[in-house]
């Protein structure tokens, strides 16, 4: 069977591929192993950020299409602007995210910076001794699985098709072979996230597992999703374990809360240790939730780069094979940017952004 | 954190406080805890107004006698830390306890399946209805219906009576020709019988229809009416009250957190061998938590696998040949209160299947597949504060096709909810 693109992967990412390609009038087939958005996605918080570093033009021109997308119909996958508020804890990291303003305002993205006494106009549960804050107004909140299935019933009204339960096991040249020895064929998107070096061992990638846990409702959430400034020193630290306050007001007045990173590991386990290391941090922030009651907790891996950027581009060396793989911790929100280049790169159009900081050829000997 | 204990028991019901007297006597350093106020459990919960049940009186008085020996009560276990140690939460803060072996006695929950109207105020579990009227609330005076299946409507309906409720009737979905064959062979197990006959004394005045279920639940701001049927003619009952429960599904969870081997199907029970051993190395499991058999099997059971969890064989040894018997009991019982097809689908497509999230039946029939991860996700059955324990198994009664949930497949902390600065752990000092 011939489309014009296979899709492997139906979480975030695949699926917004497969609504940009379809948009663009390509007959588009998604290849899902179990079902849409269980995977990486349904791990994730669901936090659409904008974050300076290297993923500053993805992140930012994500942001553009995600409001576009769910200006409209905000229900469907629970969106809210709620903004993001990064909190420094002391006079250094106020200046690290003052220079981080200017860099954003560069990029055209508007944030406010606040001292001391701003912040705790901002949020008034954060603990008195901090040094003030940047809050990116234009930030949101999905909820992740839902906005799966909002994005994926977008690409199937446009004309694309699902195949769920079925597993590609093999690229053939000229396409895949599923399952069953069933063989599509056409140009294929690896969008797999872990488990992308089971079709492309050649572009290493590793799982950094990260723990979430959800709070029962609280009368006086939070109004920002609130992050600690040094969340992005984690971010960096390639190896063992890293974690930072991260706390995010669900629509229902719940908490999620995260968060943490180890890198190499690639179980579900729930550690103990971590959880409580994690927590202690978001206490040191939030001091008065301590009495505040968990109902659950979780775990999902991050697929990372050995550079951090994900890999969107076509992949050397093989004939009509592309990847949007290794979004780590950001793969909610860059998931309409990457769609958006990967589809330009396919019909060799010009984008918007510059395909280059993430061709795949970068991490190839 | 409190350590140097040979045995830790989790539960105070009747097979932990059999688990905790075998190994006292052994002379070890026995540890209980329980979330209850008082130790009992579910069977011998703690009733004001009358005296407490004369083996629980006899249990305590024994404990009391071991001075190793330390009860904790109103202590709910919420997670496990590595060792395992335990971490357990109050009504004023945590607490970490550790020992050598670790038996888990955590008992049963009641099974409910969805019906129009369950959610109604006035509508409780009949075990928790029975607990309600121990604690004090007031049931004098007002008309109860007991529905469901198994011995405990009985066992409800006759501490109602004691507190004054009028009975109107005790409706069993088993028929007539199962309780028969339930009665028939009752008499091989003596102490079980007897209890038979001491609750069917004091009911003889209740009406007790075989082979009837509620199929909806009406009234305005509360329970007014239920609608029952025998599967052939429906009739209107009026009532204030209604207790309702289809039989027992172990608390396996914290035996399944820690890997325990579990019996196959949508209830599972924790697997142990004869000596309640688990598949885990030092951690043993006695009662309802490894199949429903009553008090009488627990009892057997936590006396066995206490005195085996602190090597006292002796004692195990003697006890195995009591132990198998009561065991046939749970499989007599099980075969004879079977469920039957037509109370698993008696939601209709608005009823509420997950009370906390508010999720009706229509919308969980929306999802494709039968993947119950994704049917979690999308829908949010099973994810507010019971975390699942009522809604997926009644979830798991509905559907034809076996249903294996991922909630057993991958369990997770905290075991109950439980506050931040609990799973924070000690170490983080005062806060400025």
């Amino acid at each position: 069977m011939t489309r014009d693109l296979i899709v492997v992967g139906c979480g975030i990412v695949g699926a917004s591929i497969a609504l940009a390609a379809q948009r663009a009038g390509l007959r588009t087939e998604l290849v899902e192993a179990a079902f849409p958005g269980t995977g990486v996605s349904a791990a994730g918080m669901g936090h659409l950020v904008v974050l300076d570093g290297a993923e500053l033009a993805l992140s930012a021109r994500s942001l553009e299409l995600w409001r576009e997308l769910l200006e409209r119909e905000p229900g469907l996958s629970e969106y809210r602007r709620t903004g993001t508020l990064w909190v420094a804890e002391n006079g250094t990291e106020l200046a690290a995210l003052a220079r981080s303003q200017d860099r954003l305002r560069a990029a055209g993205v508007p944030s406010e910076l606040r001292d001391a006494a701003g912040l705790a106009r901002e949020e008034p549960a954060l603990a008195s001794d901090l040094a003030g804050g940047l809050l990116l107004a234009g930030d949101g909140i999905v909820y992740p699985p839902k906005a799966v299935h909002q994005i994926l019933s977008c690409a199937l009204a446009l004309g694309a098709r699902i195949r769920t339960g079925q597993r590609a096991t093999a690229l053939t040249g000229d396409g895949v072979v599923l399952e069953g020895n069933l063989r599509l064929s056409g140009e294929v998107v690896i969008a797999t996230g872990p488990s992308g070096p089971e079709l492309l061992p050649e572009l290493p990638l590793v799982p950094r597992k990260g723990h979430l846990v959800i709070t029962e409702a609280t009368a006086s959430p939070p109004r920002h999703q609130i992050v600690e400034a040094g969340y992005t020193r984690g971010l960096h630290a390639p190896d063992g374990l890293s974690v930072a306050m991260n706390v995010q007001p669900r629509p229902t007045g719940q908490l999620l809360i995260g968060s943490s990173r180890e890198s190499g590991l690639s179980d579900s386990e729930v550690s103990p240790e971590v959880l409580a290391a994690m927590l202690g941090r978001v206490l040191r922030f939030l001091p008065g939730l301590g009495r505040l009651s968990a109902l659950r907790t979780w775990t999902g891996l991050r697929p990372a780069t050995p550079d951090g950027l994900p890999y969107i581009g076509r992949v050397p060396g093989r004939r009509g094979v592309w990847a949007a793989l290794g979004h780590e911790g950001l793969g909610i929100t860059t998931a309409p940017a990457t769609a958006e280049l990967l589809v330009d790169g396919i019909l060799g159009r010009k984008s918007i952004l510059d395909p280059a900081p993430y061709d795949p050829a970068r991490c190839l000997g | 954190m409190v350590d140097g204990f040979d045995l830790v028991i989790v539960g105070a019901g009747p097979a932990g406080l059999e688990a905790a007297r075998s190994a006292s006597r052994a002379g070890r350093k026995v540890a209980v805890i329980d979330d209850n106020p008082r130790p009992g459990g579910q069977i011998w919960r703690h009733d004001p107004t009358g005296r407490a049940a004369r083996p629980l009186r006899r249990l305590l008085s024994d404990l009391q006698s071991h001075e190793a020996t330390r009860l904790f009560p109103g202590h709910r276990l919420v997670a496990f830390e590595s060792g395992p140690t335990l971490v357990l939460e109050s009504a004023t803060g945590a607490q970490r306890i550790r020992g050598e072996c670790l038996l888990l006695a955590t008992g049963a929950r009641e099974l409910f399946l969805p019906f129009p109207g369950w959610t109604l105020p006035g509508i409780y579990g009949a075990g928790g209805l029975q607990a309600l009227a121990k604690g004090g609330w007031p049931v004098a005076g007002r008309r109860v219906v007991l529905a469901g299946s198994g011995p405990l409507l009985l066992a409800s309906a006759a501490t109602l009576l004691r507190h004054g409720a009028r009975i109107e009737g005790i409706l069993e979905q088993a028929p007539t020709t199962d309780l028969l064959g339930f009665l028939a062979l009752l008499p091989r197990w003596p102490l079980q019988t007897l209890a038979a006959l001491a609750l069917l004394r004091r009911l003889f005045r209740v009406p007790y229809w075989r082979g009837s279920w509620v199929t909806e639940a009406r009234g305005r701001e509360g329970l007014q009416e239920i609608v029952i049927t025998d599967g052939r003619r429906e009739s209107v009952l009026p009532c204030e009250l209604l207790g309702t429960g289809y039989g027992l599904v172990p608390n396996i969870e914290a035996a399944n957190l820690l890997g325990c081997e579990l019996t196959a199907g949508p209830h599972p029970a924790v697997r142990v061998g004869s000596r309640g051993e688990t598949s885990r190395p030092g951690l043993y499991a006695a009662g309802e938590i490894t199949g429903i058999g009553g008090a009488g099997r627990a009892r057997l059971q936590g006396a066995l696998a206490g005195a085996a969890a602190v090597g006292d064989r002796r004692q195990a040894d003697r006890l195995l040949g009591r132990s198998r018997h009561a065991e046939a009991y749970g499989r007599h019982l099980a075969r004879h209160f079977r469920l039957g097809e037509p109370v698993r689908h008696l939601a209709r497509p608005e009823t509420i299947l997950c009370r906390c999230e508010e999720v009706p039946l229509a919308r969980i029939a929306e999802i494709p597949g039968d993947d119950s991860r994704s049917l979690r996700l999308l829908t949010r059955i099973g994810m507010g504060p019971c975390q699942g324990r009522i809604c997926l198994h009644a979830l798991a009664e509905t559907r034809p096709e076996p249903f294996l949930p991922d909630w057993l497949t991958r369990p997770r902390p905290p075991l109950f909810p439980a506050r931040l600065e609990t799973l924070a752990g000690p170490e983080r000092g005062p806060l400025p």
